[in-house]
């Protein structure tokens, strides 16, 4: 079975008693080990979707299941539970709490799943390892390069050993060059067997991902845009290691 | 495997325990990032559990002086019977009224089983010399040897006259240290503690030969302050210490009176009062028309009786056992009034309870402006930390942990603040003490230190419920937008 199930599912937003459906009808399997890019311009509903999607909120109707497990009508504590356990997130801002240092935020996450100090260390310098900046663990967020912010980001999301990651435009706020070594670091991911979700509106980004899935007025569009899903340009050459 | 049932597994739904400390140390951590700030917000805590305590301090130190001062005067059981005008419809018996006489006190010995202890006192208006000096000492009276346990004296020097004294009516007496400090000097102004035994002292012009003096009474802080003079003049390689004297007598600062009168009190045989000066003068004797002292009996009239009872909670039954017998040997003529000291220690109850609660008021409402400080502070801090708090809630911060956080940084502000102000309350303490106008020193005690502590970790608590209710509240998607 697919590790992500959607069916169906429908958000709806009143606005001044005007009804927007921001997602309609949406129905998507992903496998785990995939490595994904959700694409479409902004206000189409691909925040949304990763939102439903990431846990972060719960859809209007249609069922959802995570790893074996239906969420749409879970509570917002179950629900921080799985965010906890099964997700991690990497945003487009980095999202790092600056009053703590490289290594306290990527204990973060272990913090609220009850881990204990020692092994919450081992843990967090493992990620840190993994995304090469063990050697920063006693910085602040704010020494650090965008880049390497980014990559501290990308190991609180690993910590937990989550079954998704989503990322949410994670190059939008860093130059062409820092922007193709995260994303370097995302594809060395999948190869490891992560399953990743890439949002972006980025073509040059998307086209890093061997699927695809463009959101349009709320609803998942037949057809990919080619010059928008970035097909008009080559593969890069590091092949996905899941089957699409 | 699709497994529609809807239920979450045991993983996803067990409540992620996280460590206290780890989030106390959060709270500590971001208090200490904003040092000035915190310490304006513990301010308001630091004074209204500093004031509290000192309060309380304040108050304790002068209900202990004032039950010191009680016991000093012989302590509830002591019931004085006094000779009282007749009532209004009894005026026509005047004449045989005749107060309060020794056979009554042997009337009460046979007969009272509750009274325990008597001393009759026959009071002489007198004015005594000696060295040159003369001084008109506070009591001066004719006693039995008894008075020294009945009003709480001590013989330091020489001994109290004994019943062989009483009953020859000899010229002897015993005295005060007041007297002595006005007749020869105190041992602070002469340097050196006279002790008058064998001198004679003249009473109203009469001759009398001192045999004992009574220890020097004074409050304990009182005490505290001579010692402390002494060490200072002591270090000052005895040089008398300059500036104004000591005001030594009636300073009127409180219960203080009552160990000077103590000090000026000259006991002498009953007898010999009333072979010598045929007197006992009491209130009602001025308009007292019937026979002179004694009257026709020649029964020596007494200016009062000290009774002593067996117990205060027999006290009503004790004073009802002592009107009827005066009530016999006065013929039905009720010229007697008792004066019980239960006035004055409700007096002091009522004092301590009204400070208490007028101080108590005061400190709780300083320390409810501290909880509103807080409060604000952490509203202030949470608008700040929106995106903090959607950051924690994405990577799975449920809304207890958020809602904990919060309370904890407050609590934690409030405790430091709390404990901070146990620590000025003794600063303030001294610092009150230094130019209050009271002799008794404040007493801190740990009640009042437990109290006022509780009190801001429960403000601490109730200043936190509402931000943190209002942080745990906080969407995770439009927290992560919120710039």
């Amino acid at each position: 079975m697919a590790l992500v199930e959607l069916r169906n599912v429908t958000k709806i937003y009143h606005l001044g008693g005007e009804e927007i459906r921001a997602l309609d009808g949406v129905s998507l399997d992903i496998q785990a080990g995939e490595f994904i890019s959700i694409i479409g311009p902004s206000g189409s509903g691909k925040s949304t979707l990763m939102h439903i999607l990431g846990c972060l909120d719960s859809p209007t109707g249609g069922t959802i299941q995570l790893d074996g497990v239906m969420i749409q009508d879970a509570s917002p504590r179950q629900l921080a539970a799985i965010r906890n356990r099964k997700i991690g997130f990497v945003f487009q801002f980095f999202n790092l709490l600056p009053k703590l240092n490289v290594l306290q935020n990527v204990e973060l996450p272990m913090i609220y799943s009850g881990v204990s100090g020692k092994e919450r260390r081992q843990r967090a310098m493992k990620a840190l390892e993994a995304v090469d900046l063990s050697n920063r663990s006693k910085h602040r967020p704010s020494q650090l390069s965008g880049g390497q912010q980014q990559r501290v980001a990308i190991a609180r999301a690993l910590v937990n050993d989550p079954r998704i990651i989503f990322a949410d435009e994670p190059t939008g706020n860093l130059d062409s060059h820092t922007g193709e070594a995260i994303l370097a670091l995302f594809r060395k991911l999948s190869t490891e067997g992560r399953t990743i979700v890439l949002v972006t509106h980025d073509p040059e980004i998307a086209a890093v991902t061997p699927r695809r899935i463009e959101i349009r007025d709320g609803k998942i569009a037949d057809k990919v845009d080619e010059r928008l899903a970035g097909l008009d340009r080559p593969l890069p050459t590091a092949p996905a290691a899941a089957t699409v | 495997m699709s497994t529609p049932s809807g239920k979450l597994p045991n993983e996803a739904l067990q409540q992620s325990s996280v460590n206290v400390w780890a989030t106390v140390e959060l709270g500590l951590n971001e208090i200490w990032a904003h040092k000035f700030r915190s310490l304006l917000t513990m301010l308001g805590i630091i004074l209204g559990v500093s004031s509290l305590v000192a309060m309380s301090a304040l108050v304790k130190g002068m209900e202990k002086g004032a039950k010191e001062a009680l016991i000093a005067i012989g302590g509830l059981e002591e019931v004085r019977v006094e000779a009282q005008d007749l009532p209004i419809e009894e005026q026509n018996r005047k004449d045989q009224a005749v107060g309060i006489t020794v056979n009554d006190v042997y009337a009460l010995a046979a007969n009272a089983p509750l009274v325990t202890r008597l001393s009759p006192e026959m009071r002489v208006p007198a004015t005594i010399s000696a060295n040159g000096k003369t001084f008109r000492p506070f009591f001066c009276m004719g006693v039995w040897p008894v008075a020294l346990e009945m009003n709480q004296h001590v013989i330091q020097y020489g001994r109290m006259f004994n019943e062989i004294d009483d009953e020859m009516a000899r010229s002897v007496c015993v005295i005060g240290t007041e007297i002595r400090d006005q007749l020869w000097g105190s041992p602070e102004e002469t340097g050196q503690d006279v002790i008058p035994l064998g001198r004679t002292i003249y009473i109203n012009g009469l001759p009398f030969t001192i045999i004992g003096m009574f220890e020097h009474y004074e409050s304990e802080q009182a005490r505290k302050e001579r010692e402390l003079a002494q060490l200072e003049a002591q270090r000052n390689g005895g040089k008398k210490p300059t500036g104004p004297k000591r005001n030594r007598g009636w300073s009127g600062r409180d219960g203080g009176w009552v160990f000077w009168i103590k000090n000026a009190t000259i006991y002498m045989p009953l007898n010999t009062a009333w072979m010598k000066f045929r007197a006992g003068v009491s209130r009602a004797a001025a308009n007292n028309t019937g026979p002179g002292p004694g009257g026709a009996t020649g029964d020596p009239r007494l200016s009062s009786l000290q009774v002593r009872i067996a117990s205060v909670d027999l006290l009503g039954t004790a004073l009802q056992q002592i009107r009827n017998v005066l009530m016999f040997t006065h013929q039905g003529l009720e010229d007697f009034a008792f004066r019980t000291q239960e006035d004055w220690a409700e007096n002091i109850n009522t004092f301590v309870h009204n400070a208490r609660l007028s101080g108590g008021i005061i400190a709780g409402i300083s320390l409810l402006v501290g909880g509103i400080g807080i409060m604000n502070i952490m509203l202030a801090s949470i608008s700040e930390r929106v995106r903090e708090i959607g950051i924690r809630k994405s990577i799975g911060a449920t809304t207890i942990d958020i809602f904990v956080q919060i309370l904890v940084e407050s609590v934690v502000i409030a405790l430091l603040g709390g404990l901070g102000g146990l620590v000025t309350s003794f600063l303030l303490v001294h610092l009150i003490a230094s130019f209050s106008p009271t002799d008794n020193a404040p007493i801190i005690t740990f009640t009042a230190m437990f109290v006022a502590f509780g009190f801001s970790a429960l403000v601490g608590v109730l200043a936190g419920l509402f931000p943190a209710f209002k942080a745990s509240r906080l969407n995770p998607i439009q927290a992560l937008r919120y710039d």
